[in-house]
């Protein structure tokens, strides 16, 4: 490490011990966030791979390049890789873990040992779903609705549930970690009301991840169970409910949207205020929209199911409940736009990307509610809009959200900077690449291609072309992050314990900060977002001499 | 971290439950299986599944107050609890939503039926 800049401490979580053992067996929750952070990296690209195939592929109204059959099993393998293994795990198992304690003022997490225990735990569900790819992966897509996976499965089915059903414990336990720690490990004075945002968030998360994922390990096991052993109980041949595994599932897999989403929402309101320099508008709106949104997204599942054959009567009820979700959405969206009015606004990259947030999620959402609504779901029920609209959420929100808060809180996790020209280069590229991705195929589900198909209508290319040909400048958005980033890790200025001028006990400390977090522990004495009437601040220049 | 001095303060030793009452609890569980086998042999018509189910919610009962301690916690212990069975609850009402008022048709078995009966439509 080099010494020639004040701003660098000597010793920190980094570089106080060496070697592949001690970060195997680290119980540091800042060295278990990085962890995960090259797990779900690895993922993403594995998972990124097989849509940038899949995409070339659909050049061609006859396909390109695969069997109609293995293009069934790309996009199977693209959905489960990152659903499971990327999105659920990817802002609050990174940086929560990372933030969490630093943020409310403690040492470490709750159980540091679980915490390392459901590393291992998602390491292995990785292990189970990367060997049933490279060893001829499902065909069922990532939602598994059986007779696809237990009748008619021709493909490694178990494998693949049996990753989910490990990760899936490592969600529970990280879920049970966060939920204890934000109960009990406040530092005097940080009173829920002082919390950050990013914290109610998390603690909102964690909530569905200990409520819900439960019942989708149960899912998995019944589907084993009537595969393995063929008892009845999604077959109605032997008695069992052919819908009741869409009710199992998506009583988890629709509140899991929101374990993607809400840790974005949470970043979001940290990167808002930050570079608006601004006290957030409405704090407990914000906070207690993200309590209602766990709870709601609980009684909104059958929206996935108007046209199963659900009773009319059900998709009444779950229509009805599905446009609750907006309330407190809405607010979230309304509150963080109010926050910038008068603040002192300032564009690095960070902001682009919580910028971009808000307006693609904004239309994911609203899309939703065009889903949501009985009649318009008939038609774009299993189009190319539902692909559309959850990538609007999924990419365009919970993914620039992540990207954002990685942004955000790179110069604490690594004490470097890196290069701001880049980055604000980069946001834009995913932007535009996202968009023309996209868009395109919100057209292409209204003008009726169906979604999940390896051929489709000679009319349907040019939209094709352009969302492949957005994919692409998208692939290459993602990659120049991934180099100066990595560069910067080495060659980066040094970041200095606060580059953003930013509220929030985490950068109060050095960065990177020591093992222990706090010297002392301090004591809050002011609410969070508590910024000074307004006043410039700038990037810290190239010389990296950060103003602190 | 090791030791927080800051929650020494607020520790409670846990409850001891003594060995009779898990005792007594066990051999309650094993009399609950052996009578829900016993029943399995009784066809009681529409209330099969129902005993079924009321004994197994006995026995969860006894797992959760007893062996799981939740008899001798207070408070948020008891809240999480609570929040779990309401969440099962939400679950199984929703469902119930659509099973109970669903359309059912009576579809012919087997391909071929499904078949014959596509050919008359078409
Ligand atoms: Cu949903």
């Amino acid at each position: 490490m080099s010494t020639e800049a004040p701003a660098e401490p000597a010793v920190n979580y980094l570089n106080a011990s060496y070697g592949i053992k001690s970060w195997l067996l680290t119980l540091d929750h800042k060295r278990i966030g990085l962890l995960y952070l090259a797990t779900i990296t690895l993922m993403f690209v594995v998972g990124g791979l097989a849509a940038t195939l899949m995409r070339l592929h659909l050049v061609e109204p006859q396909g390109a390049l695969f069997e109609p059959e293995t293009y069934n099993k790309m996009f199977s393998s693209h959905g489960i890789i990152m659903v499971f293994f990327f999105l659920i795990p990817s802002i609050p198992a990174t940086l929560g873990n990372f933030c969490i304690p630093l943020m409310i003022g403690a040492r470490d997490v709750a159980f540091p040992r679980l915490n390392l225990m459901s590393w291992y735990l998602f390491v292995t569900g990785c292990a189970f779903v990367l060997y049933d790819t490279i060893s001829g992966g499902v065909d069922t897509g990532w939602t598994f609705y059986p007779p696809y996976s237990s009748l008619y499965a021709q493909s490694h089915v178990v494998a693949a549930a049996l990753g989910i059903f490990i990760a899936g414990f490592s969600s529970i336990l990280t879920g049970l970690n966060f939920i204890v720690t934000i109960h009990k490990m406040r530092a005097p004075g940080m009173t829920w009301f002082r919390l950050p945002l990013f914290i109610w968030a998390l603690y909102a998360t964690s909530l569905i991840f200990v409520l819900g994922t439960p019942v989708i390990a149960v899912t998995v096991f019944l589907l084993g169970l009537e595969r393995l052993l063929h008892v009845g109980i999604f077959d109605p041949a032997v008695g069992g409910d052919p819908l009741l595994f869409q009710h199992m599932f998506w009583f988890y897999s629709h509140p899991a949207v929101y374990i993607m989403i809400l840790p974005g929402m949470g970043v979001i309101s940290e990167l808002i205020t930050a570079f608006s320099r601004k006290k957030i508008f409405g704090y407990s709106f914000v906070a207690f929209s993200s309590l209602s949104i766990a709870v709601i997204s609980f009684i909104v599942w059958g929206h996935h199911m108007f046209v199963t054959g659900q009773a009319l009567y059900a998709g009444l009820v779950f229509s009805v409940l599905s446009f609750l979700v907006a309330i407190p959405s809405a607010v979230k969206v309304f509150n963080w736009t109010a926050t910038l009015y008068r603040g002192s606004i300032s564009y690095e990259a960070p902001m682009l990307y919580a910028l971009g947030f808000i307006g693609l999620f904004t239309i994911g959402g609203l899309t939703g509610l065009f889903l949501a609504s009985l009649a318009t779901d008939v038609h774009l029920n299993g189009t190319y809009f539902i692909v559309a609209h959850f990538h609007y959420i999924m990419v365009g929100g919970a993914v620039m959200a992540y990207l954002g808060g990685i942004h955000f809180w790179w110069p604490k996790i690594c004490g470097r900077l890196y290069p701001d020209m880049w980055a604000r280069i980069s946001a834009a590229i995913i932007f535009i690449g996202f968009n023309l991705t996209f868009f395109p195929q919100f057209m292409l589900g209204y003008l009726g291609m169906p979604r999940r198909y390896a051929v489709y209508a000679p009319e349907f290319q040019v939209l094709n072309v352009l969302s492949s040909a957005g994919a692409s400048i998208l692939g290459i958005g993602y990659v120049i992050p991934l180099v100066y980033l990595i560069w910067s890790m080495r060659y980066g200025p040094i970041a200095g314990p606060n580059p953003w001028k930013a509220k929030g006990l985490e950068w109060t400390i050095p960065s990177p900060p020591p093992t222990e977090n706090f010297e002392e522990i301090p004591i809050v004495t002011e609410d969070a977002y508590n910024y000074p009437a307004i006043e410039p601040h700038a990037y810290p220049d190239s010389q990296g001499v950060a103003s602190v | 971290m090791v030791e927080h001095p800051e929650q020494a303060a607020d520790y409670h030793p846990p409850h001891i439950v003594p060995v009779p009452i898990y005792v007594a609890v066990f051999v309650a569980l094993i009399i609950f299986t052996a009578l829900t086998t016993g029943i399995a042999y009784i066809d009681l018509g529409k209330w099969n599944t129902v005993v079924a189910l009321v004994i197994a919610v006995c026995k969860m009962v006894l797992v959760v107050l007893f062996f799981m301690h939740v008899k001798y916690s207070k408070g948020l212990t008891r809240i999480v609890i609570l929040g779990a069975f309401f969440w099962l609850g939400i679950m199984i009402t929703l469902t119930c939503s659509d099973e109970l008022t669903r359309h059912w048709e009576i579809v012919p078995q087997g391909w071929s039926a499904g078949m014959h009966i596509a050919r008359q439509l078409f």
